[in-house]
């Protein structure tokens, strides 16, 4: 272990040595915690500001303009002016809002999407510490986030914020349910819960083992975070910006810190679970476990904002039939096809983790999601091309029965509406 | 007095502290606060146990999901904001029941012989062992069955009562 | 294992300090010029119209037991998921009963119209 294989193991040794000359052995261990919280955090803070640079760039570069290019060389400094404006704008309390419960619900949402990064493995030694329930403590955690929200909409005495800040929570915990119930199918491949055990047990990125479960906790996660195209409670043009209304100046910031380290945590679960963590291919004869951990979940992240830039955004009713009517069904057959196709897969004399038993369950995972494409777009294709059929022109029809199969947007019981887009972000 | 003894001391406090919050608050909402408070700190008691998996579960479920359930249901039946608070008719046979069963409690603590010496060390692998457990027909497979037909009675049960009647 | 939470707990702490740090600079930095009008509640640009108080759906509720359902259906599940590897056949197929059952619910809930955002 060298410099560059796994700095921050290294910086962390000398600094015990320096620390042991004149602590006893527990003030070393509980300064290095100390160090060790506050490091992720700070990192969480970092984070957020390359990525809230990623997405207005990103963004702007998709909606062909330039996005911030004046504080410093392509804006890079966009961020720390954000963050001064933020540091000193008048803060307006409404009248009659909850004191206490109003100051603390920025507070709890910031902290509670920090200390998911206490579970979240860098590198083979790089985690805050190596819980046994690593990623149901993360479930947990993200959970308290939620409660954040519903008191921020309920303190700030303003009906729309209650009422934006209901819908959140109701979005939210509707797709919770495809988050958990997806989460527990690399969990059963690998046998355990702590996430350093699942990247360990990836030498076949679960990405290709189980590709549904991947996307499932992708999108429900993209969902649980609230970004496009999931964002319509919280969107600046929708009901008036929701359970946040009322927060100006830094408790604004905080919530929107909150959001994107949500996001980046969410990232950084995928990557944990499905692709591998950080396993890659050496640089220069060099692991660089950190490198590649970080690479794939900045990745992820662009898909995330290329999803954002891209996506029209769905309507409420929209949203919660593409979780009740598709995801949760599409998570509660993936928890049964997975372990009979692994079954069946180890019945054939095929060693888990090796290739062939990986073509197997992803042959079995395809299967599913046609069968599952195929039950949801049937009856929505059939019901527009009805509803179309008068003013129909044979080019017309055939564009559109080739649009119906990519999204999981129209649905049986939504038979005869029309998917309108509310707005293009 | 070792650290483990303090810290429990203290999330015993804050448990009961919440508790103690819930029923006294005039406004319903902080009422529910503080069980959120109270619940929390049943879960790091159970941290303090080792049971890690239970202590997540706790904080999963019920400051996850039941917490925000019991704060719709109380803005489902007031619908007003800072709700206003309502003296029950029965407190004095509230009162009585409660000491009663403070009386109940106190007789067991002092009357029974509490094991003395270290509790044994936990197994490292007891989520494992729970899973094995669960599913074990010699031990708990049909329990475990019927907590699903459970969950399915309740849960048809509560949607009936929740529905709006047309 | 004590070790894991005390870590948590530290991390909270710092978490927390780390969140209410820039909200007490903040304070320290910010201008403070509340007046009535600044201060009344937000509503479109009018004046507040009415008491504070939300026409509740009963849609969020049945939403939100949806979930309490599945979130403990996933209390079982993941002990379960632990110790897959090393569990026969027969503890599969009851694990896929279990998930069954329970989808009969999911499906009660959509047949009966409770699962639509109205």
């Amino acid at each position: 272990m060298n410099v560059i294989n796994d700095p921050f193991t290294w910086i962390a040794g000398l600094l015990i040595n320096w620390l042991s000359t004149f602590m006893p052995a527990d003030g070393v261990n509980i300064t290095m915690a100390v160090l060790r919280a506050a490091s992720l955090g700070i990192f969480a803070l970092v984070m957020f500001m390359v990525m809230t640079w990623i997405e207005r760039k990103g963004v702007a570069r998709i909606q062909n303009r330039i996005g911030p290019n004046l504080a410093g060389p392509w804006g890079l400094f966009q961020p720390l002016a954000d963050g001064v404006k933020a540091l000193t704008k008048e803060d307006i309390t409404p009248d009659h809002a909850d004191r206490i419960v109003y100051n603390i619900a920025p507070i709890l949402s910031a902290a509670a999407a920090m200390i998911v990064f206490a579970a979240i493995p860098f590198g083979p030694g790089l985690i805050g510490t190596d819980m046994n329930i690593g990623i149901f403590y993360i479930l947990a955690v993200s959970g308290m986030g939620v409660l954040a929200i519903l008191l921020a909409g309920w303190s700030s005495n303003n009906k729309y914020a209650l009422l934006g800040g209901f819908r959140v929570v109701a979005q939210l915990v509707s797709y919770e349910v495809p988050h958990v119930l997806s989460i527990a199918a690399p969990v059963m491949l690998a046998g355990s819960m702590s996430l350093i055990d699942i990247v360990n047990k990836q030498p076949v990125w679960y990405i290709f083992v189980l590709p549904a479960s991947a996307v499932i906790v992708m999108l429900s996660g993209m969902a649980e975070v609230g970004r496009s195209p999931f964002d319509l409670l919280d969107a600046e043009s929708e009901i008036i910006a929701g359970h946040h209304i009322e927060y100006s100046g830094m408790k604004f910031a905080l919530f929107f810190l909150a959001e994107y380290v949500h996001a980046f945590a969410v990232c950084c679960i995928v990557t944990a679970l499905f692709l591998g963590g950080w396993r890659g291919p050496n640089i220069a004869g060099v692991t660089v476990p950190w490198l590649w951990f970080w690479i794939k979940t900045i990745l992820l992240f662009n898909i995330m904002v290329w999803a954002r830039g891209t996506l029209p955004r769905l309507r409420i009713d929209q949203l919660m039939a593409f979780n009740w009517k598709f995801l949760v069904p599409l998570s509660l057959a993936n928890l049964i096809v997975v372990p009979l196709a692994d079954r069946l897969a180890q019945g054939l004399g095929l060693a888990q983790g090796s290739w062939p038993w990986a073509l197997v369950m992803l042959a079995f995972n395809v299967a599913m999601i046609v069968v599952a494409f195929s039950l949801v777009g049937a009856p929505g294709r059939r019901a527009r091309m009805a509803a179309e059929a008068p003013a129909e022109a044979p080019t017309e029809s055939h564009g559109e029965s080739g649009n119906g199969e990519e999204h999981g947007l129209t649905h049986g019981a939504d038979a005869g509406h029309a998917p309108a887009a509310v707005g293009v972000h | 007095m070792t650290i483990l003894q303090v810290m429990f001391i203290l999330i015993s406090l804050i448990t009961l502290g919440g508790g103690l919050y819930t029923v006294t608050a005039k406004n319903l909402f902080h009422a529910a606060l503080g069980l959120i408070l109270s619940l929390a700190g049943v879960a790091c008691l159970y941290g303090l146990l080792e049971a890690s998996f239970l202590a997540g579960a706790q904080v999963l479920i019920y400051i996850g999901a039941i917490a925000i359930l019991i704060i719709f249901a109380v803005m489902l039946t007031r619908g007003v904001m800072g709700a206003f608070p309502r003296a029950n008719e029965q407190w004095s046979y509230a009162v009585i029941v409660s000491l009663a069963l403070l009386a109940v409690l106190l007789v067991t603590l002092f009357r029974f012989s509490w094991p003395q010496g270290a509790p044994a060390a936990v197994p490292t692998d007891s989520i494992a062992r729970l899973g094995q457990a669960l599913v074990d027909p010699g031990q708990y497979a049909l329990p475990f069955e019927v907590a699903s037909v459970l969950l399915v009675a309740a849960l048809i049960g509560s949607i009936y009562v929740a529905r709006d009647k047309k | 294992m004590l070790q894991d939470f005390a870590f948590v707990g530290i991390f909270i702490v710092v978490a927390i300090a780390l969140a209410g740090g820039p909200l007490l600079l903040a304070w320290l930095l910010r201008p403070a010029k509340p007046n009535p009008i600044k201060s009344s509640t937000y509503e479109c640009g009018v004046e507040t119209y009415g008491d504070a108080w939300v026409q509740f759906k009963v849609q969020y509720y049945i939403y939100a037991l949806v979930f309490v359902l599945f979130d403990i259906e996933s209390v079982f599940l993941f002990p379960w998921a632990v110790i897959y590897n090393q569990l026969p056949l027969f503890a599969v197929l009851e694990m896929v009963l279990f998930i069954l059952i329970l989808t009969g619910a999911l499906v009660y809930a959509w047949r009966k119209g409770d699962l639509e955002w109205v």
